[in-house]
């Protein structure tokens, strides 16, 4: 069979199973709709997390950043695990007993403000916005190339599936298709990377194959491909071309931009006790590193592959794969100088293909000539991380307007049904919205995902932090602290990323560091603020200081409850 | 005890645990993988250099077993208290 038979074989069950699941578990009150009822295990969820956090960025880009930037790379492998030490050791549990819906809420309270909540709740949704733009650009990517639809058409089928499941099942219905796509998906990454693994070096685990002499030759697979970059003119794979201070700023922002996003914090609203939010954090770390761990791999064997594959190798005798990607436009070839091979160096001036990092995993199975059906289990699982992350980032979207601004602010008496159905159609909307990105995609898919975490580092991070470890920190410091980071992460991106406000190129760079890694300075600045701000004006009242003091113990955790 | 001194103990053990493997957390990652990897890269792990090794897989693997370490602490933390249930 075909690759687009195979392929519609696989996604076709695997949305199957996503739309049988979403009917199996619907939601029935707005506490299973905003949190799964309470009820998650600590397995399921950090099976649920996982699927939640992994997303297209994860599944297609990362591999092929890392790929192309070799060890700069490291700053997304870092950068998207390290967080959930901190998610693990500083927020989930101190939230968890909390025992809300959302993180407007936890703030709202906490700071005793709907002023500091309608804040939370803009920074909730910016952030969620831009992060599920990625996404949807994911799904289209993959529908384009193995279903042989247009990318919009691929948006617009993958919107009617998040509509479904996330519309009808809300947080809950959300999970358990969470727990089958992280299934799908990792299955999906492990089983193209096992095979190059033993094909390139004779040893099953990639893990262990990504340090290892290549078959047949008497040289690592490392030392080979930092040759083989040299020689063509690229840096070292292992060393990078960033300034430290850039890799060190970025990887900061990364992880306490995870540890900020409200659609992973939600995600251990759902679990019974205190100490199962600790344990599932734990297993969504361990469910997440094993694809972290195999990804630097698989973007070594796909480089080294790509490498040997095309350089100087005569156009006319490229495999098939070579113009099926060709005609989507991810990979072009120009012989500049008519000697009808393709010369892939580091020079501009002579350099004749061009390869879109993002189809390097999706690419890979085929340029490692992997049997048909494991190029398509490769699209069902880029589609499972696309669609998991953009359901988890809609329902944050969804509850914010629903819960933080109809319930909590502007209707407070509304009925549980009535905000069942509010929370049903901003659910919707939010679809809509995140359609219309994937259809005018911003930037490719790990660039856009890259600022958001900026923009959660500079935002949520520091008030939950403050609001646990300080009982001293008050409104007017947390919400100037907040507004304070947001507005200048906003600025910094707007300025270098769309040249607003003079624009500007990297030698304009606040001490040579990127708009990536600004997220971290922002952070700073937050946590300064705050709290200098805070010490000019009175401690919060006292009944707010028993309730730190209450967050802290973790015994007597009730169910999360809207009041 | 009373209830507020065995929550003060408690906070403050928390405290010191959190701040020993926060350290340890710093020290695989931006240690490591970013301020020493040079350094670290002139010894070789198998066909790894070290440094390389921390930033791409050590750091990781530690992470994963931080918060294991953690929860393995304060179950024992919270049973010491009575605040387990």
């Amino acid at each position: 069979m075909n690759v687009q038979t195979w392929t519609y074989i696989i996604v076709g069950i695997t949305f199957a199973l996503y739309i049988g699941i979403a009917i199996w578990s619907r939601a029935g009150s707005t506490k299973d709709f905003y949190v799964a009822g309470g009820g998650v295990s600590p397995l399921a969820n950090g099976l649920a997390t996982a699927a939640d956090w992994m997303s297209a960025a994860s599944f297609l880009g990362m591999a092929g950043i890392i790929s192309f930037t070799g060890y700069d790379g490291s700053v997304y492998l870092m950068g998207w695990t390290g967080g959930y030490v901190l998610l693990a050791l500083l927020l989930a549990p101190y939230l968890r007993k909390f025992g809300k819906f959302t993180v407007p809420d936890f703030i709202g309270d906490r700071y005793y403000s709907n002023l500091a909540r309608t804040v939370a709740v803009i920074c909730a949704v910016i952030v969620s916005f831009t992060y599920v733009a990625g996404q949807m650009r994911g799904v289209g990517l993959v529908f384009s190339r193995f279903l042989e639809v247009e990318v919009n058409a691929g948006v617009l089928i993958g919107m009617v599936i998040v509509l479904f499941y996330a519309v009808l099942g809300g947080m809950k219905g959300i999970t358990y298709t969470q727990v089958a796509q992280y299934c799908v998906l990792i299955f999906a990454f492990m089983v193209p990377a096992i095979f190059i693994s033993i094909q390139m070096t004779g040893n099953p685990i990639p893990q262990l194959g990504f340090g290892a002499d290549l078959v047949g030759e008497e040289i690592s697979l490392l030392d080979k491909l930092d040759g083989l970059s040299k020689d063509l003119g690229f840096s070292q794979y292992t060393n990078g071309s960033k300034p430290k201070i850039d890799v060190f700023f970025i990887t900061a922002a990364l992880m306490v931009g995870t540890a900020g996003l409200p659609h992973v914090i939600v995600r251990f609203f759902t679990v019974p006790k205190v100490k199962d939010a600790r344990k599932s954090a734990g297993y969504a770390l361990l469910f997440i590193a094993i694809l972290y761990t195999t990804a630097p791999a698989v973007a070594v064997f796909a480089r080294t592959n790509l490498i040997e594959t095309v350089s100087e190798h005569p156009y006319k005798e490229m495999p098939d794969w070579f113009s099926k990607w060709e005609k989507t436009g991810l990979i072009e070839f120009e012989d500049k100088n008519e000697d009808g091979k393709i010369q892939y160096v580091a020079d501009k001036e002579t350099n004749e293909l061009t390869v879109d990092r993002d189809i390097m995993v999706l690419a890979n199975p085929e340029i490692a000539n992997l049997p048909n059906w494991v190029i398509a289990l490769v699209a069902a699982g880029g589609l499972a991380a696309a669609l998991s992350t953009a359901a988890g980032l809609l329902l944050v979207i969804s509850t914010s307007i629903s819960h933080d601004l109809v319930k909590k602010q502007l209707r407070p008496n509304i009925s549980d049904k009535g905000e069942l159905v509010i929370a049903r159609l901003s659910a919707v909307g939010a679809v809509c919205i995140a359609g219309y990105f994937g259809i005018n995609p911003p930037d490719f898919v790990a660039a856009t995902v890259a600022l958001a975490f900026g923009l959660a580092a500079a935002s949520f991070f520091p008030a939950i932090v403050l609001g646990i470890f300080s009982k001293r920190m008050n409104k007017q410091g947390a919400i100037s602290g907040m507004l304070v980071g947001i507005l200048l992460m906003l600025f910094y991106m707007t300025k270098f990323k769309f040249g607003w406000f003079g624009g500007g190129t990297e030698n304009d760079y606040f001490l040579g560091i990127s708009p990536e890694g600004f997220g971290t300075v922002a952070m700073l600045a937050n946590f300064i603020v705050a709290i200098l701000v805070s010490s000019f004006y009175k401690a919060p009242p006292q009944d707010i200081q028993e309730l730190v003091e209450e967050i802290r113990i973790p015994s007597g955790a009730k169910d999360a409850v809207s009041h | 005890m009373a209830v507020s001194d065995k929550a003060k103990k408690y906070w403050k053990t928390n405290l010191r645990y959190l701040s020993i493997l926060l350290a340890i957390w710093f020290l695989v990652s931006y240690g490591f993988g970013i301020l020493l990897k040079e350094q670290l890269d002139t010894i070789k792990l198998g066909g790894f250099k070290l440094g390389f090794w921390f930033a791409q897989q050590g750091s990781i693997i530690v992470f994963v077993l931080l918060i294991f370490i953690y929860v393995y602490l304060m179950n024992r933390l919270d049973k010491k208290y009575g605040f387990n249930e």
